[in-house]
C-alpha cells in the first residue's frame, strides 16, 4: 500500500514538475500583465506577418505531403518492388535527423551561393534559401513521414478485396479511389494530416537555418516568439508561446477525437 | 489516378526534398577528403559538444525509461488513482508543443526569478531537463499499449506463490516490457541527440559547457563554415545510428522471450 502511494507520488510528481507546473507557469506569466497586454505583444505587424507566413507555408507543405503520403502509402502497400525498403528508409529519415541538419541539407542543395542547383535556379530568378520556397521545403521535409506512417498500416490491413470487387463491377480507378479507398483510410489520413500540421507549425531549428529570419518578411512564428527572448522581452515571449501552445492544444484535442473515431469505425 | 506518372512524381519529390539534399551533406562533409572530415569532427569545441550531447541524451533516456515505465504502469494498472486523467493529458503535451514553447515554458519556471526557487537555466542540468521534457511521451506511449495488452495471469500466479509485488514486477512483468522500453528509449534518444529549439533557449549555448551538437552545427552554419557543419552533422548521424542499432540488437535478443509466451 505504501509502495503504491510512493509510485503515485513519483509518477505524478515527475509529470507535474516536468510538464504540469511549467505549462501552468507560462500561462500565468503570459496573462499576468492582463489579457489585452498579452494580445498586443502578438498583435503587431511583425507578429501577424509571421503567423500568416507560417500558416501559408504550412498549408502548401501539408497539401504536398498529403498527396505524396497517400500516393507512396498506396505504392508501398500494393506493389512489391526492389527499392521499397529504400523508399521507406528515406521517408522515415526526417524522424532521426536534427532539424538543424535538415536546414543544412536544404542549404547545401538549394542555396544560390553554395548549393548544388542554387546557381541554376538563381539564373532563372528563383531564390529558395532565405525565401518563401525554402520555408515550404523545410516544412515539408520535417513533416514528411507522418501521413505515410498513419495511412500505410490502414491500407495494409484493408487489403484489396473491395477495390477488386469495385473494379469487376466496372468502376474506373478514380471511382475506386474516391468511393472505396479514401473512405476506408479517412481517419488514419486525418490523424496523419493533423500530426503533419502540428509538426510544421512548431518547427524552429530548420527554419532558423533556412528562412533568413527577416522581421516582417521571412520570420516564421516560432522565430518571432524566440526573438522576444533574444531581445530580453520575456513577457512577449510568454504571450507568443501561449498562442502557439493554444494552437497545439487544439490540434492535440483534434487528434484524440480522431483517434477515438478511427477506433470506433475500424 | 495512380497511373504511370504517380510513382515518377513521388520519386522526384522524394529526391528533391530528401535524397539529394542529404547527398549534398555527405559530399560536403568529405569535400577535403577523409582527413579534413576527421579534423573537423575532432576539433576540441565540436568534440566537447558531441560528447555532451551523447552523455546527456543517454542520461535522459535512462531516467525517462524508468519514469516512463512507472507512469505507464499508473495509467494502465492503477485505474483508481484520481489524478491519472491529469497525467494522461500532460504526457502528450511535449509531443504537440513546439520546441520553442518548451524552451520558453521551462525558462519561465526553472530560470532566473523562478517562482519555485529552482534556477538551472544556462547549466548542463537545463539540457537534461529540456531533453527529458521533449522525450517523455516516447517512453510512456511505447510502454503503455504493451502493458495494457499484457495478460495478468502469470503475475497473479507469481503473487499466489508468495512473490512480493516488487519481485513479481521485476521477474514477471519487466521482462515482457523491456522490448517496448527499449523502443521508447530508441525513439527518445534519436529525438534527444538532434534537439535544438528547447535546448538553445534554456541552456545558454556556452562552448565547452552547455553547447550541444545541434547548436554547434547551427553556429558553424552561421559563421559560414559549411564543410565543418556538414562533417559534424554526419558524425552526429553516425553516432545516433550506432546507438539505435545497439538498442535494436538488444531488443532482438530480448524478443524471443516474448514470442514464446
Amino acid at each position: 500500500m505504501i509502495s503504491r502511494w510512493l509510485l503515485r507520488a513519483f509518477g505524478f510528481g515527475y509529470v507535474g514538475f516536468l510538464v504540469g507546473i511549467p505549462v501552468v507557469a507560462v500561462v500565468w506569466r503570459a496573462l499576468a500583465p492582463g489579457f489585452s497586454s498579452a494580445w498586443h505583444s502578438v498583435d503587431t505587424p511583425a507578429g501577424i506577418h509571421a503567423l500568416e507566413l507560417t500558416l501559408e507555408s504550412a498549408a502548401i507543405a501539408v497539401v504536398l505531403n498529403t498527396l505524396f503520403g497517400v500516393g507512396v502509402a498506396l505504392i508501398l502497400a500494393r506493389h512489391r518492388f526492389p527499392g521499397a525498403s529504400v523508399v521507406e528508409m528515406l521517408v522515415d529519415l526526417p524522424l532521426s535527423l536534427s532539424p538543424v541538419v535538415v536546414g543544412l541539407a536544404l542549404t547545401l542543395f538549394y542555396s544560390s551561393r553554395q548549393g548544388w542547383i542554387g546557381g541554376w535556379l538563381t539564373a532563372r530568378g528563383i531564390e529558395v534559401i532565405f525565401a518563401f520556397p525554402g520555408i515550404v521545403l523545410a516544412s515539408a521535409f520535417v513533416s514528411l513521414p507522418y501521413v505515410v506512417r498513419e495511412v500505410l498500416p490502414v491500407l495494409q490491413e484493408l487489403g484489396t478485396d473491395s477495390e477488386r470487387a469495385a473494379e469487376t463491377l466496372g468502376a474506373g480507378p478514380f471511382t475506386v479511389f474516391f468511393r472505396i479507398t479514401l473512405p476506408a483510410i479517412r481517419w488514419g489520413l486525418a490523424y496523419g494530416v493533423l500530426l503533419t500540421t502540428a509538426r510544421i507549425l512548431g518547427e524552429f531549428g530548420a527554419m532558423s537555418v533556412v528562412s533568413g529570419n527577416i522581421v516582417g518578411q521571412t520570420q516564421t512564428f516560432t522565430q518571432f516568439v524566440s526573438a522576444y527572448f533574444t531581445n530580453y522581452d520575456p513577457a512577449g515571449a510568454y504571450a507568443g508561446a501561449l498562442v502557439l501552445g493554444l494552437i497545439s492544444m487544439f490540434i492535440l484535442a483534434a487528434l484524440s477525437v480522431t483517434r477515438s473515431r478511427g477506433e470506433r469505425f475500424s | 489516378m495512380r497511373g504511370a506518372p504517380g510513382p515518377a512524381l513521388a520519386a522526384t519529390y522524394l529526391s528533391l526534398l530528401v535524397l539529394l539534399p542529404i547527398a549534398a551533406i555527405l559530399s560536403k562533409a568529405f569535400d577535403g577528403g577523409v582527413g579534413a572530415f576527421w579534423r573537423e569532427v575532432t576539433q576540441t569545441e565540436t568534440l566537447a559538444a558531441l560528447k555532451l550531447t551523447i552523455i546527456t541524451s543517454l542520461i535522459v533516456v535512462a531516467v525517462n525509461s524508468v519514469a516512463g515505465t512507472a507512469i505507464a504502469w499508473l495509467l494502465v494498472r492503477d485505474r483508481r488513482f484520481a489524478l491519472n486523467k491529469v497525467i494522461g493529458a500532460l504526457v502528450d503535451l511535449p509531443f504537440a508543443l513546439p520546441t520553442v514553447v518548451a524552451g520558453v515554458v521551462l525558462l519561465s519556471i526553472y530560470g532566473a526569478g523562478s517562482p519555485v526557487g529552482i534556477d538551472v537555466a544556462y547549466t548542463r542540468a537545463a539540457i537534461v531537463v529540456a531533453l527529458a521534457f521533449v522525450t517523455l511521451p516516447f517512453s510512456v506511449r511505447s510502454v503503455q499499449p504493451v502493458l495494457a495488452a499484457l495478460d495478468t495471469d502469470t503475475e497473479e500466479a507469481a503473487a499466489s506463490l508468495g512473490a512480493t509485488p516488487w519481485t513479481t514486477f521485476r521477474r514477471v512483468t519487466l521482462p515482457s516490457l523491456l522490448p517496448a522500453i527499449l523502443t521508447g528509449a530508441g525513439l527518445g534518444f534519436a529525438r534527444a541527440v538532434g534537439e535544438f529549439g528547447s535546448v538553445t533557449l534554456f541552456s545558454g549555448n556556452l562552448p565547452f559547457k552547455t553547447e550541444v551538437a545541434a547548436v554547434r552545427i547551427f553556429g558553424l552554419i552561421d559563421s559560414d563554415s559549411l564543410p565543418a557543419a556538414a562533417a559534424v552533422s554526419l558524425a552526429l548521424f553516425i553516432v545516433s545510428l550506432v546507438v539505435l542499432t545497439l538498442f535494436s540488437l538488444l531488443r532482438r535478443r530480448l524478443l524471443p522471450v516474448e514470442a514464446d509466451s
